[in-house]
């Protein structure tokens, strides 16, 4: 079902007008608005006047997460803090987090775009939602949350954790969606073995996963395992939040890009130059109706492209493949952005330990495992078995401390991590994307 | 007093063991006593050897961590109840062992047991006021 036919079918000429109305009023408001952001425009030399086409939107400078960093944390809202109503922030990023805010009406448009996401996926008003994505900081929770009840969903705000108890209320209140991290629901199905409940104990029809990368095969296991149709959702705070772009149920191939809302761009991943509809290259978002954190031409660091091809499920905008990679080392961890940089911060803490390491990620049955592998110097080395391992445990916690997540932490002999020339080969990633 | 011995950081992985044996057969160095620790992931491979300085050095230059550590080593009598006349007096003085590994010279007559201790001076003092025999470093790497 397609949840706002008009916006979501308008023929491709008309959604470029509306999106160059919307793109001059943002640029203008934000240059008027927000001194940084008039900084960068006048040192590029452009003006929200310069913006007469589409085309016009490669004039404007790029927005990282450098500059969202450097506001921390209001910096970059485009309205007073009087009008404001919700604020989230990232996870796990060095240094500062980064914050968003929004508006009530940034946040009803939020709970727009999930309630078409969520139409996309098949759901109803007649669906008991179970939501397990993370409530809290994180957008996927309340933003999940927001566009189920705007369809007029019974929804059940479970958020994460506690597998055992999430299906028992599955079971006794006949969930019929499933929102959580592919990862999670892989998990949910692991535990059910465990617990002995079939698929068709429960009434789950449909799940909607994203937060992070997943393949098409882990699609065919979560299908299989779970007995549902599993469709992925795109989404990151610094843009919105879920419901930046969907899959429909119908093709389930390429998510559907909000495009009414926001700009999609694809750059060539070096020189950041535009590339044409279908080259691969970075995804760039710019929002053409925010009203507390626009961003303009904000760079996201996934790769992808877009589908031009109409759908047959009738939606006009255009479509990009699922996000498998990404221009820097950032890894997602069970929802968790991790950075090695991160990893090597905490092992540069800590005293004589070698700036040798590695970090080795597997997916072990649903969830993912990371394992730091730290060379042993002579200087951190004991004859004693407990100095060693209470050496480990330190670097365990720190990660820990830092970043939210368990790794577990290998010592190894040293050199036997391999030096490579120039770029040392930080991250053995065998999670097969 | 006390006896010097090597460590070696070994991950667990198969022929590390046989890679040390053969560095120090090469180098012609005599193991005197030996222990390993093992853990799941890793494991400390301690050598006592008659010559530590270059057992060290040919090592390292292997690549390996070592360590050097001081170890106090005591003569028992090979029989029953000659090690726990030692430990009694461990016991009693509330030193405290990291950890000890033994073994005999000649069986029948002399046992050696190699001590780590946490205060190493402290426990030989303590050893030889109880009139426990303590082996000197010379002693031990020639025997």
């Amino acid at each position: 079902m397609i949840w706002n036919e008009k916006q979501e079918t308008m023929p491709r000429e008309e959604l470029e007008v509306v999106q160059l109305r919307r793109l001059q009023a943002q640029v203008e408001r934000i240059y008027a608005t927000v001194p940084y952001y008039r900084q960068k425009m006048n040192d590029a030399g452009v003006s929200p006047g310069d913006i007469k086409t589409l085309a016009d939107i490669r004039r404007l400078p790029f927005t990282t997460k450098e500059d969202l960093r450097k506001n921390y944390p209001f910096g970059l809202f485009t309205v007073p803090l009087e009008r404001v109503v919700r604020i989230h922030a990232s996870s796990g990023t060095t240094g500062q987090p980064t914050v968003v805010g929004y508006t009530k009406r940034d946040i009803s448009m939020w709970a727009e775009m999930m309630a078409r996401s969520l139409s996309a996926a098949g759901v109803t008003k007649s669906d008991i939602v179970h939501n397990a994505y993370g409530y809290g900081l994180f957008t996927g929770g309340l933003g999940a949350h927001y566009g189920a009840e705007e369809i007029g969903c019974a929804v059940i705000p479970i958020s994460g954790g506690n597998s055992k108890r999430q299906i028992q209320i599955m079971k006794d209140f006949g969930s019929t969606v499933l929102l959580s991290t592919p990862s999670y629901a892989l998990n949910l199905a692991d535990t059910m073995a465990e617990m002995g409940v079939k698929p068709s104990d429960l009434k789950l029809r449909v799940g909607v996963f994203g937060a992070e990368p997943w393949s098409e095969q882990m699609r065919q296991e979560i299908e299989k395992r779970l007995q549902i149709k599993a469709i992925d959702i795109y989404g990151l705070s610094e843009v919105l939040g879920p419901g930046v772009a969907i899959e429909c149920v119908e093709e389930q191939h390429g998510l559907h890009i909000m495009e009414d809302h926001f700009l999609a761009e694809i750059v060539d991943r070096d020189t950041f130059e535009p590339l044409p509809v279908g080259e691969k290259g970075e995804l760039v978002f710019t929002t053409l109706t925010k009203e507390a954190f626009p961003v303009i031409r904000y760079r996201t660091k996934d790769i992808s492209h877009l589908i031009r091809d109409v759908c047959t499920c009738g939606r006009s905008f255009y479509r990009m493949p699922k996000v498998t990679g990404r221009t820097d080392d950032m890894l997602i961890i069970r929802g968790v952005n991790v950075f090695p940089s991160q990893i090597e911060e905490v092992l540069m803490k800590c005293e004589g330990v070698e700036p040798h390491y590695q970090i080795v990620v597997e997916r072990e049955g649903s969830l993912d495992s990371i394992e730091v592998q730290v060379e042993v110097s002579e200087e951190v080395f004991s004859d004693e078995v407990k100095v060693l391992e209470g050496l480990g445990k330190k670097i365990q916690n720190d990660i820990k401390d830092l970043l939210g997540i368990s790794a577990k932490i290998k010592l190894v002999e040293p050199k036997s991590i391999q030096r490579s020339e120039g770029k040392a080969k930080r991250v053995i990633d065998n999670r097969k994307l | 007093m006390k006896v010097k011995q090597v460590a070696v950081f070994l991950e667990n992985k198969s022929g590390r063991l046989a890679e040390i044996s053969h560095c120090l057969a090469a180098a012609n160095i005599n193991i005197r006593a030996l222990s390993l620790a093992d853990t799941a992931d890793f494991g400390i491979l301690r050598i006592v050897a008659d010559d530590t300085d270059k057992a060290q050095r040919v090592l390292k230059e292997q690549g390996f961590t070592v360590g050097i550590t001081e170890l106090v080593a005591v003569a028992a009598e090979d029989k029953p109840g000659g090690l726990d006349k030692i430990l009694q007096v461990v016991s009693k003085t509330g030193l405290n062992v990291e950890y000890m590994y033994a073994f005999t010279q000649v069986s029948g007559k002399t046992g050696m047991m190699l001590f780590r201790f946490e205060k190493p001076d402290a426990a030989v003092t303590a050893l030889q006021a109880a009139g426990i025999k303590v082996l000197s470093g010379e002693e031990v790497h020639a025997l």
